[in-house]
């Protein structure tokens, strides 16, 4: 990585957001690993990748906050530079029937995993495509494709995630400017701590997906080698939609 | 910069070299000549807009875009608002 930029992960204090974080850091780039109310959780991961030999700062911004993206985002360039690789993965679940789902936990769902990805998007775009690169990448889910009764609002979300992500692709796509969305299946994150064996049971894989399966994936994408990878989904699911 | 009265000639001189960043000859971006002949699209002008508010602190929004037809028009915007 030899570009004068740094890479911003949002929701980075654990889980795949914080692998996320690490790997882009192992392949170059000054990371800013975000988080809305875990301080210590996010410093102690900026704190490893300082010690792995990588450089890394922990900001605090809550994606759901109409005004967030601007203060994140100046703080971020003050330490790093411009924001050349967007990690949209911060994200919430709520589950529970339609018929028995209300308003605000529907309203906080799309806020954060969808209005947060568009407006943390809207923010990077005007700079990387100055710099002529860039690569957003939207954390979606296997649930945007494909049915999980429950979990109709989260669904929502991530299928929403996924129009935005094809649809921002092809209008910045000449600038050198990718945007990718990843869909994750069952990973073993405190997301997903209450998860059935029987689900398990649906992945040819045998085993849960790691954030750290996940992340592999946020790397590639962020190469230099991905510039070709546009608009699409990448399914890291074990196998268990194929 | 905004409050200074901004003179016509200057801020057609920093949209046209913006504008010739983008693709075009820097000669033949005139005034009278459409954005459209330019192949100056929508994204385009994005870009020349972060030019024009950088230098003149004017925003350009998106409802501004479909009436901007040629060079000139995105000047006397930037003129009118900047004064």
């Amino acid at each position: 990585m030899e570009r004068e930029g740094c890479a911003l992960v949002t929701g980075a204090s654990r889980g795949i957001g914080a692998a996320s974080a690490a790997a882009l850091a192992d392949a170059g780039w000054p990371v800013a690993v975000n988080y809305r109310s875990d301080e210590d959780g996010a410093k102690e991961i900026a704190e490893r990748i300082d010690s792995n030999g990588g450089s890394a700062v922990a900001v605090q911004g809550d994606v759901s906050d109409p005004s967030a993206a601007d203060p994140l985002f100046e703080e971020v360039e003050e330490r790093f530079g411009t924001v050349l690789v967007l990690v949209n993965n911060a994200g919430t679940t709520g589950d529970g029937l339609t018929v028995q789902f209300d308003d605000e936990d529907w309203q906080r769902l799309l806020d954060t995993n969808l209005s947060g990805a568009f407006r943390m998007t809207r923010r990077a775009l005007r700079p990387m495509m100055k710099a002529r690169f860039g690569r957003v990448i939207n954390m979606a889910s296997i649930v945007g494709q494909k049915a999980n009764p429950g979990q109709a609002g989260y669904a929502a979300s991530k299928a929403g995630l996924v129009g935005f992500t094809k649809t921002v692709a092809s209008e910045v796509a000449r600038r050198g400017v990718t945007v990718n969305a990843i869909a994750p299946g069952l990973i073993a994150t405190e997301l997903t701590e209450d998860v059935p064996d029987t689900l398990l049971k649906m992945v040819p894989a045998q085993r849960p997906g790691t954030p750290e399966d996940v992340a592999a994936c946020v790397r590639f994408l962020a190469s230099e080698g991905a510039s070709y990878v546009t608009g699409t989904i990448l399914t890291v699911d074990g196998g268990m939609t194929a | 910069m905004a409050e200074e009265t901004v003179s016509e000639d200057a801020v057609f001189e920093k949209i046209a070299d913006a504008i010739a960043e983008i693709g075009p000859e820097r000669e033949d971006v005139k005034k009278e000549a459409t954005l459209e002949s330019l192949d100056v699209d929508s994204l385009d002008l994005v870009e020349v807009g972060q030019v024009i508010e950088e230098e003149f602190g004017v925003e350009i929004k998106g409802e501004d875009v479909e009436k901007l037809k040629t060079v000139g028009d995105v000047v006397d915007l930037v003129v009118k608002r900047a004064s």
